[in-house]
């Protein structure tokens, strides 16, 4: 019996959840110092398990199974491949800067403490489940932590507004899969949930192209998909720091994984009947996503739509079916992940010391806060596909992928590179560049050694990434090749 | 197989408890009226226990189903998880009454209680038509005046009034079907009109008729549209105690009866239109219950409607017309038990503290009981279906099982409406958490049985969404029983 790195993993956050909950209010040293010693935890965990995969092997590994409710086939069945490792990793570096960035909340602490911690849960439970009933747990266990983070510390105009939409676009998609995967359990005959055994079950044509949409589109709400992506930049606006962080950076990252592992992977023939559908919509993604952003007048907002924009680009690296395409996609994820990440944690700390995100009236931060803006700086050159930094490997592969299936997505998408560089360059000339307007001047302070810290590791981290792809690339591609030969063998 | 006297007498031993109890409860309040406290409702909860205790020692089922009684009773599966439900139902909501003033001191109140509860536990056990019709009545008629026990508020009595008058009618119309059915087979025995169904002695035509009649009873019990006019009133004028009571023990009353009846009558030859009207009741229950309570603005009513939701999930589950969709049902029924016990315990507490029922009571109570709050937070996400809470498994195992049985249509209106209804939960948790609080006192609770009862709840209601497999187990073995 080895050790359960997965459980705990998962299972830490939760209970440290429902600890915060039970403590006096008023301690708020002690319940910042149990969050962040937690979030240390599980970063300290997912990167043990990372150096510890073996990628020779590939596969499933770190495997723990219990039945839960055998009757029903439902069994607690976890494990990690090459694809979902990466995702794991993102996500304890992401609940760490989280953690960190809040540091200074001090409006009822204690429980925005504890749905992070029931938020890290769920994302990381969804990237190591191995069963169908297991994920879609997981996947609804952050309902509330996120409707409530978005209300309770939300921005004051538009929290009530964005956090019921988000939660409930968000629970509308995931109960429309919900049937989805009902219907594919009953149609396999196999009585299980279980995900390896349900690959191999060999759904029938007819099943496929049928669910295939409840499933791919029902998960890929959370992913952003058009048309379905508008809870995304209202919800990312309207949310606090820390959870436009995990929002972006992790839970549509979340939606993705789901619809891949449950549509993709089970009804590989679904998949390709429908590619060209799903292709389609995500290069409006891409470019629709891509020219919003460049018209908005709310930092905040800018970055809501280029998450949108980018995640397209994972959609169309996962409809391409081929080595590349799901290869960058792999590494799009992770690298978007950690971009939008620091992208939405200075905007974070410009909002804490600037008081209004609207583009007119900032200005000149570079003198007052250099380091977030060379973190943003390093994360535009990686949202605009910078050579050297861990956008280009990302997304040169996506991009040949879509050629080898379709040119023509290629070609048109590859027009949100360039404005991409456009938006990006005339944000931070808007907000770093030029005079600082008076009414924000007396706001500005530096900003503070947690928030030093994480710009600086996001920062080096997709510059890593950029100069040596090789840290992921060989990861990434033992899943893939495991995915791949789903969809050859059906 | 037949039993012999002594063996059918413990069979029964449970029921015979409660009346025993009934008779103490008087004796005790003849003694000693004025210094009750909460003594009445400990004995009635303690009385309670004493009879689920009898039901595992004397009243466990047998191997095989046993009509009982001259076929009046059966002793199955069914009978005994039903009875535990009442049961605990029962216990908890006399914990809950003794902590309102208003009637802890009042022995007829507990003893309409346990009369209630007895009556709805042989609503579960009967076979015959006739036991069945008095069983009902027996359940019913305390709930009417349970419901307008306060007599000083004007409220109180409107609600038992319309609910007597509204149960009244029903019962009119159920016994109009069951005279219909006996007419037509010449028995009050369910399982011999079964038969006479199969052998086409009975003109199925004619049961048709009948069922839609006894349908449209067995709707009013469960609270089901179009037949739910009552539910929002009567919960709102009663008792929160007994509002409590009705929407959970009482359901699950009316839907044991029902599914005995239609599982026994489905099996002869005409599921499609026991499972078209079903499946009806349920799209038209969803749609009214979450859509009315969005724009509602006093708590009790606003559960009222979700409780008329909930009874089209469940419904949606004996559509399906499978063990699954049974098992769920019955799963669904005992979640929905403890969630909304907590729910209206916490409601009926705040209503005393606040003196209102409105949602605008509720305005910041995170910040004036973080506790009470998180409660609140544990039982409207059971009801919205959110895990890990017993809601979100009930509510995946009826949905399954509508799939499973070709009613995906059926399973996608369902989630459609779960969407809906996770909306006006949601808007709750946004007035306890977000909004700023009229007054900042604190709220304490100062009564530890009351925060004992709610705590047992709410841990059942956590256990539920994570322990499955024991509860399936037990609600798969009653689906079994039918």
């Amino acid at each position: 019996m080895t050790f359960p790195f997965l459980s705990v993993l998962i299972l830490l956050p939760l209970f440290a959840g429902v600890v915060l909950l039970l403590l006096p209010a008023g301690k708020r040293g002690l319940i910042r110092s149990i969050a962040l010693g937690v979030s240390l935890v599980t970063f300290v965990i997912s990167v043990y398990l990372f150096a510890a995969y073996d990628k020779v092997a590939a596969g499933y590994q770190f495997v723990e199974q219990m039945q839960w409710l055998p009757a029903l086939g439902i069994s607690y069945h976890l494990g990690v491949d090459g694809f979902s490792l990466p995702l794991e990793l993102l996500a304890g570096i992401v609940v760490l800067c989280g953690v960190m960035v809040s540091w200074k909340v001090e409006d009822r602490a204690r429980e925005f403490f504890a749905f992070i911690m029931f938020l890290a849960s769920s994302v990381f439970g969804v990237f190591a489940s191995l069963d169908l009933f297991v994920l879609f747990f997981f996947f609804e266990l952050a309902v509330f932590p996120k409707y409530l983070m978005i209300v309770m510390w939300g921005s004051p105009k538009t929290k009530e507004y964005g956090g019921m939409k988000l939660t409930l676009y968000l629970f509308l998609g995931s109960v429309v899969a919900l049937v989805g995967v009902l219907a594919i359990y009953f149609s396999s005959g196999l009585h299980t949930f279980d995900l390896l055994a349900l690959e191999q079950a060999g759904f029938g044509l007819a099943v496929q192209k049928l669910w295939f949409p409840f499933i791919f589109i029902g998960f890929g709400v959370l992913g952003g998909l058009f048309p379905f992506h508008s809870w995304a930049p209202d919800g990312h606006v309207a949310a606090p720091t820390a959870v436009s962080m995990l929002l972006a950076g992790v839970e549509m990252k979340v939606g993705a994984f789901a619809a891949l592992r449950a549509g993709l992977m089970l009804l590989p023939d679904g998949m390709q009947f429908w590619a060209p559908a799903v292709l389609i919509l995500a290069t409006i993604n891409v470019v629709y996503g891509a020219f919003i952003a460049m018209i908005q007048t709310d930092f905040k907002y800018v970055i809501g739509f280029s998450s949108v924009s980018h995640m397209g680009l994972v959609f169309i690296g996962f409809a391409t079916l081929t080595p590349e395409g799901l290869t960058g996609a792999g590494l799009q994820m992770f690298s978007h992940g950690i971009m939008t990440a620091l992208f939405f944690s200075v905007v974070g700390m410009v909002y804490d010391r600037a008081h209004t995100r609207n583009l007119a009236e900032l200005g000149g931060l570079a003198k007052h806060m250099p380091l977030a803006m060379i973190g943003f700086v390093v994360g535009g050159l990686v949202s605009m596909g910078m050579p050297g930094f861990s956008g280009f490997v990302a997304e040169i592969p996506i991009y040949l992928g879509a050629w080898k299936t379709m040119p023509l997505v290629a070609i048109i998408s590859a027009i949100s590179i360039v404005v991409t560089a456009a938006y990006i360059l005339l944000v931070v000339r808007r907000v770093f560049f030029g005079e600082t307007p008076e009414p924000i001047r007396a706001g500005m302070s530096d900003i503070s050694i947690m928030d030093k810290i994480v710009v600086v590791g996001l920062s080096l981290l997709m510059i890593l990434i950029g100069l040596i792809p090789s840290l992921l690339v060989p990861m990434i591609q033992g899943g893939v090749s495991h995915i791949l030969s789903l969809v050859g063998g059906a | 197989m037949t039993l012999t006297v002594a063996q059918m007498t413990l069979a029964i031993m449970p029921e015979l408890l409660m009346i025993v109890l009934a008779g103490v409860l008087i004796v005790i309040s003849i003694i000693n009226r004025d210094k009750c406290k909460q003594v009445l409702g400990c004995i009635t909860a303690g009385g309670m226990i004493l009879a689920i205790v009898s039901a595992f020692l004397f009243a466990m089922p047998k191997a095989e189903p046993i009509l009982m009684w001259g076929g009046m009773l059966r002793l199955d599966s069914v009978t005994f998880v039903f009875r535990l439900i009442f049961l605990f139902g029962a216990a908890v909501t006399a914990i809950f009454s003794c902590t309102e003033e208003t009637i802890r001191c009042r022995p007829e109140f507990y003893m309409m209680l346990v009369f209630s509860t007895l009556g709805m536990s042989l609503m579960a056990a009967s076979c015959d038509l006739i036991m069945l019709f008095l069983a009902i009545e027996t359940a019913s008629i305390p709930l009417y005046v349970m419901a307008g026990i306060k007599v000083k508020e004007e409220k109180s009595v409107e609600a038992g009034l319309k609910y007597f008058l509204f149960g009244g009618m029903s019962s009119a119309i159920m016994v109009y079907g069951f005279s219909l059915i006996y007419g037509f087979s010449g028995t009050t025995q369910l399982f011999d009109i079964a038969q006479g169904v199969i052998a086409q002695q009975v003109p199925l035509a004619g049961v048709v008729v009948a069922v839609v009649l006894v349908l449209a009873g067995f709707a009013f019990k469960i609270s089901a549209a179009p037949f739910h006019f009552w539910a929002p009133d009567v919960y709102e004028g009663a008792p929160t105690s007994v509002t409590g009571f009705l929407s959970t023990a009482s359901k699950a009353a009316g839907f044991a009866a029902l599914i005995r009846v239609l599982m026994i009558l489905f099996d002869a030859n005409s599921a499609e239109v026991w499972q078209a009207l079903i499946a009806a009741l349920a799209v038209a229950s969803m749609f009214t219950g979450n859509l009315v309570a969005i724009p509602q603005k006093n708590i009790k009513r606003l559960l009222a409607y979700s409780s008329i939701a909930q009874a089209g999930y469940i419904l949606v589950g004996l559509t399906s017309h499978s063990t699954l969709g049974v098992s769920g049902a019955i799963y669904y029924l005992m979640a929905y038990l403890v969630t909304n016990l907590a729910l209206f315990a916490i409601v009926g507490w705040i209503g005393r503290k606040t003196g209102s029922d409105s949602l605008a009571a509720y305005a910041g109570l995170s910040k004036r009981s973080p506790g009470l709050a998180l409660a609140m937070l544990i039982g409207l996400l059971s009801l919205g279906g959110i895990p890990p809470f017993g809601g979100f498994f009930a509510k995946l195992l009826v949905f399954g099982a509508a799939v499973e049985s070709g009613w995906a249509w059926l399973a996608i209106v369902g989630v459609i409406n779960s969407v809906i209804g996770l909306y006006y939960y949601l808007r709750v948790l946004k007035i306890m958490y977000v909004d700023e609080p009229a007054e900042n006192t604190p709220l304490k609770v100062k009564e530890p049985l009351w925060l004992i009862g709610l705590i047992l709840c709410l841990v059942l209601v956590t256990v539920m969404g994570v322990v499955l497999a024991p509860w399936f187990g037990i609600s798969n073995w009653a689906a079994i029983g039918f």
